[in-house]
């Protein structure tokens, strides 16, 4: 690698080099990171193998409404989740292996993003998990350069996000089954509001975006019945299926009032509005255009970036090739080499990509991930990983990821030109004081050890 | 840091004290001996389930299919969990003491930025980028490095200008001398890596009992038994931040909680056995970034709320109490007609265990810690 350009592109962009990517991008940059942008993403065939989501929330569903009553039901019942577990691990382990092997990095960066944007987590919701894999694969890989509209579609009309968020299960209280169970069981309201939160906070406006305590019950009511076809209450004997299902009986009759604006009663399609309303609303301009300055610009962006790209997100109606394309043309991200520091995710991919290896066992990734605390679907929030240098570079996380790569280094091959990687991987921001230490190393290993543990290859 | 260690070695002003005054005074000169240890639980914890109000006939109303029928009673309105026996029996022995609609001056309903607000200490979500706790170790002889984080990030409330201790289990194997010290080097001109290596040099080395229990064993089980080994000890840290996640019981919230709050009731009891001789000057302060909704949702579970719970236990605590006001249940005394008002405030219990049991002088706390947050220390917790 010869220059901070393509150090920039291939880092801040993309996940780090392969042996010979620099010799492709070192042209033109810019050129590199913009023919990676297509509307329509080819999704990766190493990840059409895996279940639908349709069959695995269906399978979940029918596992759940299965009488336990004796051991062999019980025993079927886990077999069944435990196929299902394992068909999540070996799809985000084909993931991991695709991020690594990928001439198409800025691609996958963006999937990251956008799927740390939308999380779905099976921290804490183990059910969750089984279907995250294959929740970004359908409703977020298809969208990263495509209409933010059709993108915040995509997630909100997820059963993985519908349940992640508990919508799935949230009644209208004005609602037929509302009625019914108030009179049932005494509970009069049956809103659960984390759903309709949450895509206001974290998804469009932001917290400061001004919305009210109000809007986000009205919200609530207008997405009732949004929910999948593998919750089937008392006496609702259809079959179940594993996609999106608008459960009119649940739904908030009458109209509802979000941001000040009246929306008519019109079933699924008030959500849809208000949903539309949302993507296209100034603050979430602001919003995204802020997340995406701070993961590709700096933790603490520069306004002038953030004023460009939320206006051009604006003018596009959020057209997210358009942002991609201005991010890269902004001066901002080609004035400094390595603002940004790798998550704990980023830097074990990247480490395999300088590696070159292919041919990767489980353990390969489960044993560093496990102790970086960073397992992918694993976010310990619906917020998703954070952004910023103090959350990854700790005393304790820096250990970590220096004990690993330490260890990682010595299963390169021996016959390695020290030298000659840390030129491939970080030659034009290394230090003086890493050429020298790396040349004045014990090993091979140690110096190879070390340009991976070093601040440039640390960072992005 | 180096300034006040550089004054307290050259100054002579000790041993004259010691000559004077006898050994006694001049003790009182060393690092603290009080011990907090603060488990924050992220999501927003359910107080109603933890404290529970089981003589309310507005409770029974409003949680039809969530209200805890059969809690361990503290007398005739209250009553704790059923997972919490062994907080029951501290509570028995004047060791805990529970303060009800509680919470930081945030009233709005998001996660982080209540859990920002409730750790920056500013009165305003991200009005400060370091943490309260950070910053009431810079007014305590010691400083930094009485503080301890467990876990691998260090949380927002003890990152600042106080470099604190931090600990977090690894299976990796230790690093050598000699490429530590290369590394040092490699890192000396990038300061945010510079100073995580330097600290990381100074981790407690605990040296867990590893007897294959780590796995059944939780996460905050782990980490409040290797935090009662690190403090434990003479010259050991003094303050120390445990997290806990998985708070937000959206739905299937009595099943969910059974098994969190056996996780507290647990960690608990390994850190009472754990502080040994200690307990008697240790308070363990449980807390959350707000409750959740009185009423329950349509899945068996609540919404974000306001007035939560804080849960003080150790030898230290004045406990076998329940502390501060109680607004009731009633619709009319709810806040916005769904949450438990919060009557008291929890910068009030936090500048109560800075003042009355850290030793923090009160004007570092006004000044520093909480400026610009006029509500006085709640009286009688430790």
């Amino acid at each position: 690698m010869k220059t901070l350009a393509s150090y920039i592109a291939i880092n801040r962009f993309g996940l780090g080099p392969r042996p010979g990517e620099a010799d492709k991008v070192e042209k033109d940059p810019k050129k590199w990171i913009k023919e990676q942008i297509q509307r329509s993403p080819r999704i990766p065939a190493g990840l059409l193998r895996y279940k639908s989501s349709e069959d695995i929330v269906r399978l979940s569903g029918t596992a759940r409404a299965e009488k336990k009553q004796n051991k062999t039901a019980r025993q079927k019942i886990d077999k069944l989740k435990s196929s299902l577990r394992e068909n999540a691990v070996q799809e985000t382990f084909a993931r991991t292996e695709h991020m690594i092997a990928t001439d198409t990095p800025f691609v996958e960066r963006m999937v990251m993003f956008w799927s740390n944007h939308f999380t779905v987590s099976g921290a804490g919701k183990g059910n969750i998990f089984f279907v995250a894999p294959a929740y970004e694969r359908e409703a977020i890989r298809p969208h990263i350069f495509g209409k933010f509209e059709d993108l915040l579609l995509a997630v909100v009309r997820h059963p993985a996000m519908l349940t992640y968020l508990d919508n799935h299960k949230s009644v209208g209280p004005h609602s037929r089954m509302g009625i019914r169970r108030s009179f049932v069981t005494g509970v009069k309201t049956g809103l659960n509001e984390n759903l309709a939160r949450e895509i206001l906070e974290l998804h469009t406006l932001g917290v400061n975006g001004g919305y009210t305590q109000t809007d986000v019950i009205e919200f609530a009511k207008a997405i009732t019945g949004w929910s999948h076809g593998a919750i089937r209450q008392n006496r609702d004997y259809r079959p179940m299926h594993g996609r999106f299902e608008f459960k009119k009986h649940f739904h908030e009759p009458d109209s509802k009032k979000v941001l000040g604006k009246k929306y008519r009663e019109k079933g699924v399609k008030t959500g849809e509005a208000i949903l539309k309303d949302l993507a296209r609303h100034p603050s979430t301009a602001r919003f995204i255009a802020t997340k995406l300055a701070r993961h590709f610009i700096a933790d603490d962006p520069p306004e002038t970036a953030v004023n460009r790209l939320a206006g051009v997100f604006t003018k596009t109606g959020g057209d997210l090739a358009d942002v991609s394309k201005a991010l890269i043309e902004l001066d901002e991200v080609w004035n400094q080499s390595h603002p940004k520091i790798k998550t704990h995710y980023e830097l074990m991919i990247s480490a395999f990509r300088a590696s070159g290896k292919s041919g990767f066992k489980l353990k390969d990734f489960s044993v560093p991930l496990q102790a970086f605390a960073q397992v992918p679907f694993q976010a310990p929030s619906p917020a998703g990983w954070p952004d910023t240098a103090a959350d990854w570079i700790a005393p304790e996380s820096l250990l970590r990821r220096v004990e690993w790569l330490r260890q990682f280094a010595a299963t390169l091959p021996a016959g390695w030109n020290p030298q000659k990687f840390l030129d491939d991987v970080i030659g034009p921001v290394a230090t003086d004081e890493t050429r020298t230490w790396v040349s004045r190393a014990p090993s091979t290993d140690a110096a190879l050890a070390l340009i991976l543990s070093s601040p440039e290859f640390q960072r992005r | 840091m180096l300034d006040r260690r550089i004054f307290l070695q050259g100054s002579g002003a000790g041993l004259l004290t010691t000559a004077a005054f006898g050994p006694g005074l001049a003790f009182a000169k060393a690092p603290t001996d009080k011990i907090f240890i603060m488990i924050i639980l992220r999501g927003g914890l359910d107080g109603l389930s933890t404290l529970v109000p089981y003589a309310d006939r507005d409770y029974l109303n409003q949680r039809p299919r969530l209200a805890i029928k059969n809690p361990l009673k503290l007398g005739g309105y209250f009553g704790l969990h059923p997972e919490l026996r062994g907080l029951h029996k501290l509570y028995q022995d004047n060791e805990l003491v529970l303060i009800p609609a509680v919470s930081t001056g945030y009233r709005q309903r998001s996660h982080f930025d209540a859990q920002n607000y409730l750790e920056n200490g500013a009165g305003k979500p991200f009005g400060s980028s370091d943490g309260w706790l950070n910053r009431a170790l810079a007014g305590i002889e010691g400083g930094g490095q009485l503080g301890l984080s467990v876990g691998p990030q260090i949380p927002l409330i003890l990152q600042g200008g106080e470099r604190v201790k931090t600990w977090a289990e690894s299976d990796l194997p230790e690093l050598s001398d000699g490429f530590m010290a290369s590394l040092s080097k490699v890192y000396a001109e990038d300061p945010l890596f510079a100073r995580a290596l330097q600290d990381a040099k100074l981790a407690p080395d605990p040296m867990l009992p590893n007897m294959g229990r780590r796995r059944r064993n939780s996460n905050l089980l782990r980490n409040a038994n290797a935090a009662a080994r690190i403090m434990a000890v003479k010259d050991g840290p003094r303050i120390a931040v445990i997290d806990s996640l998985g708070w937000d019981t959206h739905n299937n919230q009595n099943n969910r909680l059974s098994g969190l709050l056996r996780q507290i009731d647990e960690s608990v009891a390994a850190l009472r056995i754990g502080m040994r001789d200690y307990w008697k000057d240790t308070v363990i302060m449980i807390v959350s970034e707000f409750g959740r909704t009185v009423a329950e949702n349509a899945n068996q579970g609540t919404d974000h709320g306001t007035g939560g719970l804080c849960l003080m236990a150790g030898g230290a605590v004045r406990g076998g109490r329940v502390a501060g006001d109680w607004p009731g249940l009633g619709k009319k005394a709810l806040h916005e007609r769904r949450d438990l008002k919060a009557v008291n405030s929890l910068e009030a219990v936090f500048k109560s265990v800075l003042i009355s049991h850290m030793g923090v002088n009160d004007s570092h706390v006004a000044d520093h810690v909480f400026p610009g947050n006029k509500t006085a220390p709640m009286s009688g917790l430790v």
